[in-house]
């Protein structure tokens, strides 16, 4: 575990501009890695799936083409067929805060392919580089709508360098979008620790290397709302912690 | 010297006469019923403009070179004080100027303040930074309400329906590409989501701003089948250059077809 104690201080809940002065110093407390646990859990789904109904692309032809005749769908209310949730957003939203950690030193990558974001959801840590490509034989435009963090708008033509930015501030979710393709939007999760997961195609998530405590835990979905439980972690332990959503939050 | 500058005068009034009878080599074909009259609407205001051009490009011409040999001094008296052809020429500029206001008032009236023909197909156009969507109103030949908050790209509900509370939604056919069958009249509610665009087709000889609130009509009849861009005619930001669709006139029965598979899209 390389949770390293680093002088960075970045908290939940700062805004722009005073992310270091308005809030009260704390102590850095070291994590004991052999005492950590593991909060792991399914993102289950009750209902009727939503209609996905076709992205339509018509604008672009260089889109269009991708699909060689088929249409793409939207992804935001997606449910996997085992009737779990695919990209939603698990993270730690309260607990732990005596703890400092720096963010990875490997970029988060966002890649614009077959004129959507991929992946759909992604989490990193504040400080961590965002990575975005472009695969597209198109140009975008990625256009983050940021309210606690500097927003940017930047082309990035095909075949472009990757464009690397960094969030300033813990952010809730942050939406992308592209100034081109109106449909096209993801969602970045920004912490201030490195608890958080994304669901893939089995609905399931782990937030590991937790120190005890007591935390809550919400997951954030882009259709039906987020949720949160509260847990309490003690040493060495794995806590099964499910989330359900129905068809309206 | 003067020679040469009336030479100039001259050379430069044939070079732009002769670009304005060949107007036709930079016009796209015309593919609609309403075409004819603006066309020719057209070529009336560019024979006339042309005329007026062209005999006042000839008159400094003339007077250029007719006036070289007098002193400096006695030039000015060719014109000066001739109220009769200073007012000769005002009035001949005032009423071809009127007759052509009066003419393309009676072309503009026929296409944008007239209904469209009995048994005219209805399609929304949505104009939004930076595309095009396009709505008709299915069997029940109802547009369901739009509801703003529910309108969002990103999950597929371009324009804001309920499809599951309002039973006028339900057929509403969505596109992105105006799809109308050839030699039958559409009337087309331009409707914009954000910004003022403008709908236009230079092969309809159609151009019409969406403004932000505002339920804008005007028709056509489309007279030859094929593939034509629709752009956005108004600066409307940053992606404006990239604001553009497609219109698909068809056969009625392959329009038919195709309003048929995207209704299955829906």
């Amino acid at each position: 575990m390389c949770f390293a104690l680093a002088g960075l201080n970045w908290a939940c809940g700062s805004k722009p501009g005073r992310a270091n002065r308005s809030l009260p110093r704390v102590k850095p407390a070291a994590i004991d890695a052999s005492m950590v646990s593991k909060v792991t859990g399914t993102i289950f789904f009750h209902g009727d799936p939503p209609h996905l109904p076709p992205i339509l692309m018509d604008k672009d032809p260089a889109c269009v083409k991708l699909y060689h005749g088929q249409r793409a769908h939207v992804v935001d209310g997606e449910v996997n067929s085992n009737g779990t949730l695919p990209n939603v957003f698990v993270y730690v939203e309260k607990g732990g805060e005596q703890y400092v950690f720096t963010p990875p030193t490997q970029p988060a990558v966002l890649d614009q392919q077959g004129c959507m974001f991929k992946p759909h959801v992604l989490g990193l840590m504040v400080g961590q580089v965002l990575e975005v490509k472009n695969s597209d034989p198109t140009t975008h435009n990625v256009h983050t709508l940021a309210k606690n963090n500097p927003q940017w708008n930047i082309s990035q033509v095909p075949g472009a360098p990757p464009l690397e930015e960094r969030f300033l501030h813990p952010e809730i979710m942050v939406p992308l979008a592209c100034s081109q393709h109106p449909w096209m939007t993801c969602y970045l999760g920004v912490t201030s620790n490195p608890f958080y997961a994304v669901t893939g195609s089995e609905g399931t998530y782990a937030l590991k290397g937790l120190p005890p405590g007591a935390y809550t835990i919400a997951a954030w979905t882009a259709t039906f709302g987020t949720k949160r439980r509260q847990t309490t972690v003690g040493p060495k332990q794995t806590i099964k912690l499910n989330f359900t959503f129905g068809a309206y939050p | 010297m003067a020679l040469m500058l009336s030479l100039a005068i001259t050379l430069i009034t044939i070079l732009f006469g002769g670009m304005l009878i060949w107007k036709h080599a930079w016009l796209p074909p015309a593919i609609s019923t309403i075409a004819g009259p603006i066309d020719h609407q057209f070529t009336l205001t560019f024979i006339v403009c042309g005329l007026l051009f062209a005999t006042a490009q000839v008159t400094v011409a003339y007077l250029v070179w007719s006036q070289r040999s007098k002193p400096q001094s006695e030039r000015h008296h060719a014109l000066h004080g001739s109220h009769t052809l200073e007012g000769t020429s005002i009035l001949v500029a005032t009423v071809l100027l009127v007759a052509l206001s009066a003419t393309s008032y009676q072309t503009w009236t026929r296409v944008h303040w007239t209904g469209p023909a009995p048994g005219a197909l209805r399609i929304e156009v949505w104009g939004e930074q930076f595309a095009w969507y396009f709505r008709y109103p299915g069997p029940d030949d109802r547009f369901g309400p739009v509801h703003f908050n529910l309108m969002s790209d990103s999950t597929g509900n371009y324009l804001g329906l309920d499809r599951q509370r309002d039973p006028a939604s339900r057929d509403d056919i969505v596109t992105a590409t105006l799809g109308v069958p050839v030699d039958h009249p559409i009337e087309l509610i331009l409707r914009s989501k954000d910004v003022i665009h403008c709908f236009f087709v230079p092969e309809l000889r159609l151009k019409q701003d969406l403004v932000p609130g505002m339920e804008i009509p005007i028709h056509f009849t489309a007279t030859r089948t094929g593939r034509y861009e629709i752009v956005c005619g108004r600066l409307c930001g940053l992606g404006h250059y990239n604001m553009h669709a497609t219109l698909a006139v068809m056969t009625e029965p392959q329009f038919k077809a195709w309003l048929l598979r995207m209704a299955a899209e829906q």
